[in-house]
């Protein structure tokens, strides 16, 4: 993923695969349930943009091939175990470039080298901790997160060494890396001493006397993210929910109870919060996600539908923004909407340029671009070098 | 664009991005953290704020250290500001606006992350600061982008990660969503966001040309959606929750230990590792992957049967021993003391002048020669007003007096 947010920027990002292909391209889901090395959609997501090529580094033609390519990079992605280049003898080919490398949990230390897939290094940050209905298990995003995560640190640790005098060595920890994405829980250990858990669809720490509050609601046709809150946005939101509900019937006495101008989520007792959201919960239940994002909007309240694929692809924002991309992920596949670049530059966006390669796809290209003839590359080929 | 005269003085030791300075101004994290790590690698960077308009994370989101309600007291800014000068100017005044507007022209970066629209109607809005200085690099981080019909719609990043299907992705199948604890999008555009701010510098210092970024979160996020989205737009499956089950391995879970609430998280990816799973824990079960897949429930049994009785952390010896996957599911606290992470240094101590001893957070990649700097938490309401309106903007002590009694460093 460090490569691919490189290669969005306009960065030529090589990929170099062992001969065959590297084992990633086989990992599921696929396009059409067909299990093919160019229809993992995984390994299609993370490298659309970059060009590929094939290279034993078993061998030490292979390393030498690498070495090469290596001189007239900037930057090196590697995710092996640490100490793997140093067995390869490749360490000295990488010292004019910055060096990205990306583990489980760093280079050093008491656990380098342990081996961990995205659930452990997840459970090893913390996230699992907070995610979970009180009482049941901790439970992960389906979508693997940590890859991106890391994926983004490492093109961010990259891009800060590009300001430094010499190259140097980007230490990417997937383990920290999920260290960072939920906060307040660790502020509210160290500034408070109380340790957060896992709340199921209620938010922890708004408030300043224990209460939580709910984020998650039922409504007709699947959930919606919607919170009683304070600030001057909260209060209107509020204020804006009195009157939704009185044009749709009638005002609950609590809620008609409420002096919005005064309203101070962070001081309601418990109670109090359960008997304002069991007062808000029919009301919800009535409308569909559509209605529900129709009437926050024209309203100006807090609140979304909880959204799922189907509902980006349609989202009306995201289209005006052109923010799709279509491209046909390998030969003979139709084309598939791609998010398009991360942000706006000088109001344009990134391209998704072109689709992920093919194994080997670009090794007559890029080894003749390192002033390696046909004759070479056909010997280096029955090797089974490239 | 600044003159070397006003630069920072160089420190020590120098982070890789000494000599940068940064203006910012904007609420809670998606548009700050991005000044946290850019001030962490050595950039100077002052956070312009307001006593009348402070920030939320000083005045609304709690933890306050010993509970006081207080701008000095409130531990999130004081957290993930670590780095930051801080200067106060009231933006209501004209004269404020001017000196923001002189500050930022003698700025590298200007990182912004109000509503839509609210820098330009005071006069600081991309096209006038960088018709004068084009050098400049803009940011605009907000929820959903500058422009289109949602721009102006407000919102914050617990919620947004549900609209953007972060929420729909967590949880066990047969039961409602679960929240990501909290605004975890934001966290995600604020990567995102220094990355931008620094491909910009990049082409800078080949173009001479600053950029103006617009970064909407919720497209920020869904970059970590790509393969549902294309699983969607190409089979028609909607991508949705699944507990803790992956697709390749059995077992995959997180399974209750012995004691209060402690829990391990193991996975088995190939054959081989199942037969070294098996040796070390006794379980049985079949010997193939596809095998092992339909027998992932009675699976699942089996082990946390096993584990029910065990330490969590003799279960992660005893596996990790044999070369497994398996961590301990580490408790918030927990991270504190967690040797790997103590390895790193991911929580560097520093004093607050209100709050006392606290940590602050590192970045989670370590540079070999040009590491973080992290000595300051983040700065009090105004700390630095002398050393930005007096030695960068050159106010002499009397204009800084009659400044401050017109309301203008409010």
């Amino acid at each position: 993923m460090s490569g691919r947010i490189l290669a969005d920027l306009g960065a030529d990002v090589v990929k170099v695969e062992p001969p065959g292909g590297e084992a990633d391209r086989l990992q599921p889901p696929f396009i059409g349930d067909i299990e093919n090395a160019d229809r993992s959609i995984r390994w299609l997501a993370a490298n659309v943009n970059k060009r590929g090529i094939t290279c034993d580094l078993g061998s030490p033609d292979g390393r030498g091939l690498f070495a090469r390519l290596a001189a007239k990079a900037r930057i090196v992605i590697e995710s092996a175990p640490p100490g793997r280049l140093r067995e390869l003898g490749l360490e000295d080919a990488l010292r004019g470039a910055i060096v990205v490398s990306v583990t489980p949990y760093g280079q050093d230390g008491p656990l380098a080298g342990v081996p961990g897939s995205d659930l452990e290094v997840t459970a090893a940050s913390g996230s699992l901790w907070l995610a979970g209905e009180e009482g049941r298990p901790p439970v992960r995003t389906a979508q693997p997160q940590s890859p991106y995560w890391s994926g983004m640190y490492g093109a961010l640790g990259a891009l800060v060494a590009l300001r430094a005098a010499e190259p140097q060595r980007v230490d990417v920890s997937a383990q920290a890396a999920m260290t960072t994405v939920h906060p307040p829980a660790p502020v509210w250990w160290d500034i408070a001493g109380e340790e957060h858990g896992r709340t199921g669809p209620f938010l922890l720490g708004r408030s300043n006397v224990g209460s939580r509050f709910r984020n998650l609601w039922a409504c007709a046709d699947g959930f919606v993210s919607f919170a009683i809150q304070g600030g001057p946005i909260g209060r209107h939101t509020g204020r804006m929910l009195a009157e939704w509900m009185a044009e749709r019937g009638s005002v609950p006495a609590v809620i008609a109870a409420i002096d919005w101008d005064r309203f101070d989520n962070t001081r309601l007792e418990q109670p109090e919060v359960d008997a304002l959201e069991s007062a808000i919960e029919p009301f919800l239940r009535l409308l569909t996600k559509a209605e529900f994002y129709a009437g926050v909007v024209k309203r100006k309240m807090l609140g979304y539908p909880v959204g799922d694929a189907r509902d980006s692809l349609a989202d009306p924002q995201l289209r005006a923004r052109d923010f799709w991309r279509s491209l046909s992920p390998a030969d003979g596949l139709p084309p598939l909407p791609f998010p398009g670049g991360f942000a706006l530059f000088d109001g344009e966006r990134p391209a998704v340029r072109r689709p992920a390669p093919r194994v080997g796809e670009h090794n007559a290209e890029i080894y003749s671009e390192l002033g390696i003839g046909t004759a070479e590359l056909s010997r280096l080929r029955a090797a089974g070098t490239v | 664009m600044t003159e070397l005269a006003t630069r920072p003085a160089a420190p020590a030791r120098q982070g890789a991005l000494a000599g940068l300075r940064v203006v910012e101004m904007g609420f809670a994290a998606a548009g700050p953290l991005v000044g946290k790590y850019l001030a962490n690698f050595g950039a100077e960077v002052i956070r312009l704020e307001s006593r009348l308009a402070a920030d939320v994370f000083r005045t609304t989101y709690p933890p306050f250290k010993d509970g006081i309600v207080e701008p000095d007291h409130a531990g999130m800014f004081a957290f993930y500001n670590d780095g930051k000068r801080s200067a106060t100017v009231n933006l209501k005044h004209p004269k404020g606006v001017a000196l923001a507007r002189a500050l930022i022209d003698r700025a590298d970066v200007f990182v912004e992350s109000f509503t839509p629209g609210t820098v330009a109607r005071l006069g600081l809005g991309a096209e006038v600061l960088r018709a004068e200085h084009p050098e400049l690099i803009v940011l605009s981080s907000c929820n959903q982008g500058q422009t289109g019909p949602h721009a102006f719609h407000p919102g914050y990043g617990s919620q947004l990660s549900a609209l953007a299907g972060f929420v729909q992705l967590l949880g066990e199948p047969d039961s409602t969503p679960v929240l990501l604890y909290g605004p975890y999008i934001d966290y995600v555009a604020v990567g995102y966001g220094a990355i931008a701010v620094l491909a910009a510098l990049e082409r800078r210092s080949r173009t001479g040309l600053g950029c103006t970024i617009d970064l909407s979160q919720y497209e920020a996020g869904l970059q970590f959606l790509t393969p549902s989205i294309l699983e969607f737009a190409a089979d028609g499956r909607i991508p949705g929750r699944a507990g803790n089950t992956d697709l390749v391995a059995t077992p995959h879970g997180v399974y209750r230990c012995a004691g209060d609430d402690r829990w391990v998280a193991l996975s088995v990816w190939t054959d081989d590792e199942w037969r070294a799973f098996r040796e070390v824990t006794g379980i049985d079960g079949p010997a193939t992957a596809s095998a092992r897949r339909r027998a992932r429930a009675q699976l699942d049994e089996r082990i946390s049967a096993w584990t029910a009785t065990r330490e969590r952390d003799d279960v992660v010896a005893l596996l990790r021993a044999r070369g497994l996957r398996v961590a301990p599911v580490l408790s918030i606290s927990e991270l504190f003391s967690d040797p790997q992470l103590a390895h790193r240094g991911m929580w560097p101590a520093v004093t607050h002048p209100t709050i006392g001893a606290m940590h602050v957070m590192a970045p989670p990649f370590r540079l070999s020669s040009t590491p973080s700097l992290q000595e300051r938490p983040g700065p009090t309401l105004g700390a630095d007003n002398d050393h930005v309106f007096g030695e960068i903007l050159g106010l002499s002590p009397d204009e800084r007096r009659t400044l401050d009694r017109d309301g203008v460093f409010q």
